[in-house]
This record gives C-alpha cells, structure tokens and sequence, in this order.
C-alpha cells in the first residue's frame, strides 16, 4: 500500500495551488458580486491546461487516472466554488461521455477544443419531471432521415450559458422506458437550441445554469453518442464517473473552512486569550479534521479503484453522500467558530456555507446515494446466496 | 544559442520560519523555486524561442531539489543538471556554490547565462557574479531588459528603482530583477512532459572536485530570528505637546535624528 501521490501528480498539485492562490482566490469576493469569473482567469486556466484533466493525451488533454483527477480537483475546491463547478462540471460530467463511450470521429471532432476549453462542455439530463426519477424523460427525439428531431425541454443544466457542447438525454422509444432513451452530443449552434433562463441561485454565483428548449432541434444522426436505446445506462456511468470528482472538491472546500479556521481562531482573542486555547473551540476544530481526514481516506480509495477498474458503484455513492455531507457540516461548524464574521458577507466563510448546500442535491441527491448503496448491499447479499 | 540558467530551491514565500537546534527548521515546509530564479528561467525560454539553441538549468544541492528542476522543464527549459552535494558536503557558502558551477560550466562554452538577482533564503546575490568571475566573463546584476542581435546585447539595469543601459558583447552572465519579464506557469501538460526530458545527475568527482577545492570560506556562528515586534505607542493630548514628544522620541528613544 502506499497513500502517496506520484511525482507528476504532486507537482500537478503544487502548481494547481499556487495558480488557485495568485490568480483565482484574490478574485472569489468579485465573482461573489459580479456572479462572472473574470475572463483572465478563465484564459489563463486554458492556458494551465484545466480544461483537458480527463481528456486523454492524444487528443490534447492530460490524460489523467482518477486519482490524479481527484488530486487536481481537492486542490481547486479551496476556492470560489463557481469556478471549482465550471472546471469540475466540465472535467466531469462535461466531458467524460465523449471520452468513455464516443467513437473515434466525435473524439476527434470534439476533445481537442473540449481539452484547449475552446468549446466547454455541459450534461443535460434533468427536466421538471425528471429530477431523482431520471428515467422519467418527456424530451424526444424522432429520427428523420440522417437527423434526429429533438423536441422539448431541461432544466437546472450546469454551464448551461458557457457550454458548447451538450451531452444530452431523449426518449428515442417510449414503449420501452428506460430502455428506451439514447444519448446525443448538442451543439449550441444547432438549429432549434434555446438556451432558456438563467436561474438564480443560492451559492456557486459565476457557475450558470439554465433551462434549455429544443424547439424541432436538428441533430445528425453521427451525434448519437454510444448505441440508440443506452442512453439512461450512460447517464448512470456518466454520474458514477463524476461522483469520486465532486468528493475531491467537496474535500478540498472541507480543507479550505479548516484553514480559515485555525487561522481565525490563533487570531481571534476572548476572555483575554487566543479562542483557540478554548476547549469547546479545539473540539470543533478537532471535529473538522476527522471527518476530513476520514473523507480523504474514501475519496483516494474510490479513485484507486476507479483505476484498478473495479466495481466502484457502492463506494462513489458513499463518497459523493458522505462527501456533501462532510463539506456540509464543516461549513456549519466553520459559521460557528467565525461567529459573527461567519455570517457576514466580508469574510469567506457564508460563501462556502451556501455553496455547500448544493452539493447534497446536485449529481445525484444523498437519499438516491442511499438507495443506490442499498441496491449494491442487496445485489451482494443475492450473489453471496448464489455462491453459498 | 548555448543558454545556462542557475537555479536555486528555496523556502516558499508562505511559510513561517522557525528555528530548531541552531538551524532554520525545514519539516513539512514546502519549497520553490527562487522566484528571482523564475523570472531567469522565463528569460532564458523567451531568448531561446527567439533565437534558437538550448536552456539547461542547473542547480548545486540534494535530491530533493529535483523537483525545482522539473518544474523549470515544465515551464519549458530542454534539459536540467543537479550536482548533488548531499553527501560530500555538510557546510558550504556562496564561494562553494560558485566554484561548482564555474567548474561544471567550465567547457561548456555558455553563450549566455542567467541567475537570481538573489535568493530569498539568504539574500547574499553572490553566486552569479562569482561564477562570472571564475569563468572571466561579463556580467550584469538586477536586470530589467535585455535585447540581443547577433554578439551585440543591450540590457537595462536596475539602479536603486533608477535605469541605466548598457551595452556588451556574449558570452555574458546576468542577474534577474523583479519587471524583467511575467514568468508563465508551468502548463500541466508541461509538468507531464517534463517527465521525459533529461535530468543529469552529477556529484564533485564528476567534476574532478575534491571536498577540499570547494570548502566555504566562512563560518556561521549563530541563527536566530529578528526580534518580535513590540506594539506602537500613540500619542496623546494637545497637537502641539504631541510633535514634541515625538521628536524627542525620535531623538532620545529611537536615536534616528
């Protein structure tokens, strides 16, 4: 066993870190206001190379193995968590179906301008109707000769307004379910793609999402990504990709309030001392560190099984829930310790509390995290009665 | 063009210095490179991708400034040299540092070589011009421009927050100043790259160096950290009382006037 990084990816860290700290967090508090991230730093995090985390070498990208992708992602969850969404979503679930289930024409049409961040990258599945119960899906998709015609609509799409290119879910045949749903690479420049509101949210200001219309959106048929009929199989495999990813950001946002914190509290004097030399205080921050480190240990053991190639369908689910639950209650803890400072908008730390929240709804909630755990528990329970 | 930068690992600029046994305490402290150092790479990468030629970077310590290198060919250098000195050398100085490179770089025919103005850590700015002088060529320190066509170089010199322009001929060495340039990041794609570049590792006897050519010429004979800073004083009452008072503060307490 050896819980270290490789050389490469210690140094992919420490660069990632030190280009966080010059040239993303001295902008969080204008990105809080402005709900935009600069244009400089989205050029310079192409520049870096943020864009390619998942996209293999040869198309441009850096080809990186889960834990690498994890190591790079808990560094950029220690700042504003708009722009640790934007890179994520797009890392993620942005991209990931491209590279996992396209052929070799989408992969070279698409990843290389997806790796440069030329073209950003987004994953529609959600509709009004179709939220936890994700098979439930009324947009359609009826072929046409060498098109498929897309009508109808989604909702809360994460890089909805900075996105290129959609990895999209449609009901190509209603009399079979889920069976019946295929999914599509969407460009936004495809004749009938609306890019409805702009919704307006709680936390993660600067990331965008929206509601999309497909009015009789035309969509050649060398844009069905994988096989007509698998399309709910891959979103499931899309998010199970992207739930280790939102783990090792929700870590490094955990990392992140800790910090603060113990700066804070060595700085912070009450009744005449440092409040950190107060016990009540020491076991909050105490309280902080074991579920961070006990996250740790579950993010970086996904990961390496993600790249053993191992069935990793219970372990994401319990490091996407416990994960949002962590990074939750550590923002709780961190409001605590701040005290007033905690609920003002001067200081980081509300920012991170609101952030947090999203994290225990979006890529799946926690009660289907916890269904999906249950599930896995009784498949195993089935083989091992099988086997006995 | 046949460019040398030299290269130093040093305390990141973050980290708080604490004092151990007499030396500074280096556990769990992360380390960069020197980042006058940084804007010396980032020259030497804008020379050469005008010009043509090679960048090598070079750096006089142990293993663990292995990683300092790699970054530099991240950036873009094409080929790093560490002299490891970890096990020859328990002390050494600027002269020590210096008399290494001169000799490594000894027939290597450097056209131009590029240093630190100076390091962070001790902040001596000795090495560049030492290694100069050992070599007998010219150098130039704290440089904020620098123009080559063809043996004809024209720099811009730092003086005192002043300009002064000089003219030379290569081969030359200088050293870098804050404004010289903007050094890039290491794009990732870089980091994973500079995997693949060549690293020579070299120690004294690849040199035909013995300890004893090399021994520092001086002696440390304590470390300690500045004093803490004692609170300020504010002063009180009538305007006129309190211009008094500060003068005579500043003539009998502080000794400035």
């Amino acid at each position: 066993m050896d819980f270290r990084f490789t050389e490469e990816i210690e140094s992919l860290r420490s660069i990632v870190r030190k280009f966080i700290r010059e040239e993303v967090e001295p902008y969080a508090m204008e990105i809080e206001e402005n709900d935009k991230i600069p244009e400089h730093i989205i050029e310079k995090s192409k520049e870096l190379g943020l864009f390619g985390l998942s996209i293999p070498e040869e198309y441009g990208g850096l080809g990186l193995d889960m834990v690498g992708k994890c190591g790079v992602f808990e560094e950029l969850g220690k700042t504003h968590n708009g722009y640790t969404t934007l890179i994520g979503a797009h890392n993620g679930i942005g991209t990931v179906g491209i590279v996992e289930l396209g052929n070799e024409y989408q992969k070279q049409k698409y990843l290389p301008k997806m790796a440069s961040g030329e073209w950003i990258g987004a994953y529609a599945l959600t509709e009004p109707s179709a939220g936890s119960n994700a098979a439930n899906l009324k947009t359609t998709a009826v072929r046409k000769g060498d098109k498929y015609i897309i009508n109808g609509s989604k909702h809360f799409i994460t890089n909805a307004i900075d996105a290129h290119v959609f990895t999209v879910m449609a009901v190509t045949d209603p009399s079979k379910g889920p069976k019946g749903i295929t999914s599509f690479i969407v460009e936004k420049d495809f004749p009938g793609f609306i890019i409805g509101n702009v919704e307006k949210k709680m936390g993660l200001r600067g990331s965008h999402s929206a509601e999309l219309f497909f009015e009789n959106l035309e969509v050649p048929v060398e844009n069905v990504l994988g096989e007509e009929g698998e399309g709910y199989v891959n979103a499931l495999k899309i998010l199970a990709n992207g739930r280790a990813g939102l783990a090792a950001r929700n870590l490094g946002s955990a990392e992140k309030l800790l910090e603060l914190s113990l700066e804070y509290t060595s700085e912070r004097e009450q009744f005449g001392k440092p409040i950190i030399e107060i016990q009540a205080v020491q076991h909050m921050l105490a309280e902080m560190s074991i579920q961070i480190e006990t996250l740790r240990s579950l993010v970086y053991r996904v990961a390496w099984m993600t790249d053993q190639k191992m069935r990793i369908v219970k372990e994401a689910a319990i490091a996407k829930y416990y994960g949002s639950e962590v990074y939750n209650k550590v923002a709780d803890l961190a409001v605590q310790i701040h005290g007033g400072m905690g609920y003002v908008q001067d200081y980081p730390i509300e920012r991170y509390y609101r952030d947090a929240r999203i994290t225990k709804i979006y890529e799946g909630t926690s009660e289907i995290q916890k269904n999906i755990i249950a599930s896995e528990l009784k498949r195993q329970l089935n083989r091992n009665k099988v086997h006995s | 063009m046949n460019i040398y930068v030299l290269l130093k690992r040093t305390f990141d600029t973050e980290e708080r210095i604490t004092i151990s046994g007499g030396r500074i305490n280096e556990d769990g402290a992360e380390f960069i490179i020197n980042p006058y150092d940084e804007y010396a790479v980032e020259e030497a990468i804008q020379v050469r991708d005008e010009h043509g030629g090679e960048v090598t970077v070079v750096t006089v310590g142990g293993e663990d400034a292995e990683k300092q290198l790699r970054t530099a060919l991240a950036m873009g250098a094409d080929k790093a040299v560490l002299i490891n000195i970890e096990d020859d050398l328990d002390v050494t100085d600027q002269y020590t540092t210096a008399k290494i490179i001169a000799t490594y770089l000894g027939d290597k025919e450097p056209d131009l070589i590029l240093a630190g103005n100076v390091a962070i850590d001790n902040g001596t700015g000795q090495v560049g011009p030492r290694v100069a002088d050992l070599l007998g060529i010219p150098y130039i320190t704290t440089i904020t421009d620098l123009k080559i066509d063809g043996d004809k170089v024209t720099v811009v010199k730092d003086v005192e927050g002043d300009e002064e322009t000089i003219e030379t001929t290569l081969p030359l060495l200088v050293t870098a100043q804050q404004g010289l340039n903007e050094p890039r990041y290491p794009s990732l794609p870089g980091i994973m790259k500079a995997k693949k570049k060549p690293l020579d590792e070299l120690e004294l006897d690849d040199l035909d160096l013995d300890e004893d050519d090399v021994e520092a010429k001086t002696k440390t004979i304590e470390v300690f950290l500045p004093p803490a800073k004692s609170a300020g004083k504010v002063l009180e009452g009538e305007l006129d009382d309190q211009v008094k008072e500060l003068v005579s503060l500043l003539h009998n307490e502080a000794k400035v006037i």
